[in-house]
């Protein structure tokens, strides 16, 4: 578990913050740009000292001015990617990686050079200058760099935001394999909505340097009383796995708690964990099952609330799946709501045209 | 006068420049940082100080330090309290002097150098266990090195190359304080064109390789405002 109660002024804002997240996985602080993100990792790395902050990592205190403490960043347990790669450009990519690595006591050292190399997938680069890589090729080494010291957190700011879709594409992977090492905390600031939904497992919602909502990421993208982004991106996130397949049809089902998809086999084994992200705009509601539809994702649901969405011809609906387990949001027109009367504990079925799966 | 005495001259101007340097290196380096890092009032005020040697008549710098060191000055009284002496007309009062003279020449190219490189890459050290010091000489001096060795040339170049300094604090006795400037000097004074060519080419050509090989080294850049290797890229 992770704790910080920070509050530090800045200049258009006042990052104020107590949070809570939770020790595994990936959590995301998700917001627009200037919300207080950035600072607010500042301050769980060290890199800014929030007056009467404290941070505490695993229930060690990094910071309690309260007593006095404030442990300088490089006695932290903590891996920084900054947004820029910000290698080290007198010194070459093994040195880079290595930087850090070497300054550990030896028992401190849970990984090996060999294994950050591997997972990031940087190999053919290590004796490449640091100054004579590609966009995605620095920003693969900065993340080397920062798993070779061992971090009990992981502090990435925004890391794939300068880079372009393809180079994305290429480290988005490495990012998500990472969520699923042992002993290991990331916290994970961005303003892509996309990235979050692929990465994140808790979400803490940022505005005007306040936490206005946090919690796990299939609940808090579906909520309709929160500044999320609207229109297009609208949607929610699933955690499932591989159900079944259907291998003369090239189909598989995944299964997520009170729901099933049939969608294109993507070359996974039954029982594989799936992450898939649902757009409302492709989900629409139907009072009864539809049986001479070609829309084969028919799923039982209850309507939970209705709300605004930002063109006045339409409306958001949040559904909740049979046995409460997964919300889903659909966006009809205010027309069909009306027509079908929508409310709260109304049972419809959301007819889903296709889910995303993230991996 | 003979070859001899202006070897000797040539030599004495090179152990002073090399002494200055060296001192000026060990001293003007944790100055330029905190100048770099400082958000103090007085760093103005102190950035002022270090550059007036640029603007000032070496004869004004000279004549203070006179002032300041002679038997009634301040430092005066102090180097004679320790039982040091008097350090004017000594080779000791020249390193001084010429420390104060040459030191815009050395602070100012390591403290751009030093801005160049951006609080960026030392929070990357931080965050790998690195410590001040750590960060200091593994990340910001290796960046800064263009700027340093910058320094080091300019203030080396400088030295050789003082004049007023030398002849208001050491006035020009052989083997203590006579440098290749003073010697020059004596050589005019004396009509002895031929052994004054003879240094003045000296000094020449060495002012020339020496400003080549600074530019050599950072092609588009001015002399005192060097860019770090490590400045960030567009």
């Amino acid at each position: 578990m992770i704790s910080a109660t920070l509050r530090l002024p800045r200049g258009a804002f006042t990052l104020d913050v107590a949070l809570d997240l939770p020790a595994h996985g990936t959590s995301a602080l998700f917001g627009p740009s200037g919300c207080g993100k950035t600072t607010l990792l500042r301050c769980l790395a060290g890199l800014e000292r929030a007056p009467g902050g404290r941070v505490v990592v695993d229930g060690e205190v990094w910071q309690d001015e309260a007593a006095g403490v404030f442990v300088p960043v490089h006695r932290r347990a903590v891996g920084v990617v900054f947004q820029e790669a910000s290698l080290f450009e007198h010194l070459d990519v093994r040195a880079n990686v290595q930087f850090g690595w070497k300054r550990l006591a030896p028992a401190q050292r849970r990984v090996s050079i060999e294994q950050v190399v591997e997972w990031t997938g940087i190999g053919a680069l290590m004796s490449r200058p640091a100054t004579g890589l590609s966009g995605g090729e620095r920003q693969r080494v900065a993340i080397a760099r920062a798993l070779a010291v061992s971090p009990r957190l992981l502090l990435m700011d925004e890391p794939l935001a300068a880079l372009d879709a393809a180079r994305k594409a290429e480290i988005l992977p490495a990012i998500e394999r990472l969520g699923e090492l042992p002993g290991i905390t990331i916290v994970y600031v961005s303003h892509a909505i996309a990235e979050v939904a692929r990465l994140a497992d808790h979400v803490v919602l940022m505005e005007a340097g306040r936490a206005v909502a946090a919690g796990p990421v299939g609940e808090l993208l579906s909520r309709l009383d929160l500044p999320l982004p609207p229109g297009e991106d609208a949607g929610v996130v699933l955690l499932g796995e591989v159900g079944a397949l259907d291998a003369p049809w090239h189909l598989a089902r995944l299964d997520v708690p009170g729901a099933s998809f049939w969608t294109r086999d993507p070359a996974l084994p039954v029982g594989h964990p799936i992450r898939l992200r649902v757009l409302a705009r492709d989900v629409s509601l139907s009072l009864a099952e539809q049986p001479g539809s070609s829309i084969a994702n028919q799923v039982p649901a209850v309507v939970e609330a209705v709300a605004d969405d930002t063109h006045p011809s339409q409306v958001l609906v949040r559904l909740r799946t049979q046995g409460g387990t997964s919300a889903l949001l659909a966006r009809v027109t205010r027309r069909s709501a009306q027509a079908l009367a929508l409310a709260p504990g109304l049972a419809v079925w959301a007819m889903v045209k296709s889910v995303a799966l993230l991996d | 006068m003979s070859w001899g005495d202006d070897a000797q001259a040539v030599l004495l101007t090179l152990k002073l420049a090399f002494v200055v340097t060296a001192l000026l290196l060990a001293l003007g380096t944790p100055l330029a940082w905190w100048l770099a890092h400082t958000h103090s009032r007085w760093k103005a005020p102190l950035s002022a100080l270090v550059a007036l040697p640029l603007v000032l008549p070496p004869t004004v710098l000279g004549f203070y330090l006179l002032m300041l060191m002679g038997p009634h000055g301040i430092v005066g009284r102090a180097t004679q309290a320790l039982g040091i002496g008097l350090l004017p007309f000594s080779f000791a009062g020249l390193v001084v002097a010429s420390m104060l003279y040459s030191l815009p020449f050395v602070v100012q190219p390591i403290q751009t150098a030093f801005e160049a490189i951006g609080a960026r890459p030392l929070e990357a050290a931080a965050t790998l266990r690195a410590g001040p010091w750590e960060r200091f000489v593994h990340v910001a001096l290796p960046l800064a090195r263009r700027g340093v060795i910058t320094a080091a040339v300019l203030g080396f170049a400088h030295t050789v190359g003082e004049f007023g300094v030398v002849l208001m604090i050491g006035g020009n006795i052989p083997g203590a304080t006579r440098v290749i400037s003073t010697q020059l000097y004596n050589h005019v004074e004396a009509i002895e064109y031929p052994q004054a060519h003879r240094l003045a080419a000296i000094l020449l050509v060495f002012s020339f390789t020496v400003l080549l090989g600074v530019y050599r080294l950072r092609p588009q850049g001015t002399l005192v405002g060097a860019p770090a290797d490590g400045a960030p890229r567009a």
